[in-house]
């Protein structure tokens, strides 16, 4: 392969695993106290950031060049307009 | 080998992106699911949601995101050459994913024990929400298991090209888009957990 290629190093990869663990502590904590419906928003927040992490480093998205990060960009918007607009019809229907 | 053999590393690895793009629209239905008959029945989805064991949830989440930093220090020691380590490391994804089927198996026969399955007696004599969220659960973590399943299999199968040279540090776009499937898998559980196991 190229040898421009990224090599992610051991250390950073164990420093992501540890924000990971750190993360999924906090969201057990935050879902274990009554907040109603913030609970949801909080848990999927925090969802989201893992998601990032393991998308930018583990599956090195911050390495690749604009062709994947716009596909990448793609698929998420295309996700975002079916879910949203199915709750525009759930939701006044 | 007498005749160049064509690689297309960059086309190779577009190919699996695309691939995974369709299987995040696959969950992202089955999320979306999840959403809509939870604004329709959020009593039936909250009972549902307390008779999933967290503490199993929250053990499988550590050893899925093992499991990750597994597969993506495997991918650093291919390039470095460290081919050995490399393996190692693969078969510790595939231990973590066996971990995480043998939580799955007490978990779904823990249920499965107490009448709740798709069609069982006791869902039927229930409310229709609670049927629905057992359904989306059962389908939901199904889908999701076989493909922890697929994945074991197809990184045990990369291993044993790690292991004969076939994949090295000039040539790993195998183990890389393994791992990405990998992580993918990694990437579905970190959305299901919080949303069967947490937030209900």
């Amino acid at each position: 392969m190229s040898e421009q290629d990224h090599i992610v190093s051991y250390g950073k990869l164990t420093l992501i695993w540890l924000a990971l663990l750190a993360l999924t502590a906090l969201t057990v904590g935050i879902t274990r106290l009554e907040l109603g419906g913030w609970k949801v928003l909080g848990a999927l927040t925090i969802a989201c950031a893992k998601a990032g992490l393991v998308i930018a480093v583990f599956m090195h998205m911050k390495y690749e060049g604009r062709l994947l990060r716009w596909l990448l960009f793609l698929a998420l918007a295309t996700l975002a307009i079916f879910i949203g607009f199915t709750f525009f019809d759930v939701l006044y229907r | 080998m007498s005749h160049a053999v064509h690689k297309d590393y960059a086309g190779a690895k577009l190919g699996m992106w695309l691939f995974l793009f369709t299987e995040l629209l696959l969950f992202g239905g089955l999320f979306l699911l999840y959403a809509v008959y939870l604004k329709r029945y959020p009593q039936e989805f909250a009972a549902g949601g307390k008779q999933l064991n967290w503490v199993m949830g929250t053990a499988n989440t550590v050893i899925l995101l093992t499991s990750s930093l597994c597969a993506a220090m495997a991918v650093s020691a291919v390039q470095r050459d460290e081919r050995r380590r490399a393996v190692w490391l693969i078969l510790g994804t595939i231990l973590c994913a066996a971990g995480f089927m043998v939580i799955k198996y007490f978990e779904w026969s823990a249920k499965i024990g107490h009448g709740i399955y798709p069609g069982s007696e006791q869902l039927k004599a229930g409310a229709p929400g609670g049927s629905v969220f057992f359904s989306l659960y059962y389908m939901t973590t199904g889908i999701h298991g076989l493909h922890v399943l697929i994945g074991g299999a197809l990184l045990g199968w990369v291993a044993t090209r790690v292991k004969s040279g076939a994949v090295n540090a000039g040539d790993y776009v195998l183990l890389e888009n393994g791992a990405l499937y990998w992580h993918l898998v990694d990437l579905i559980w970190i959305f299901i957990f919080p949303l069967y196991y947490l937030v209900l």
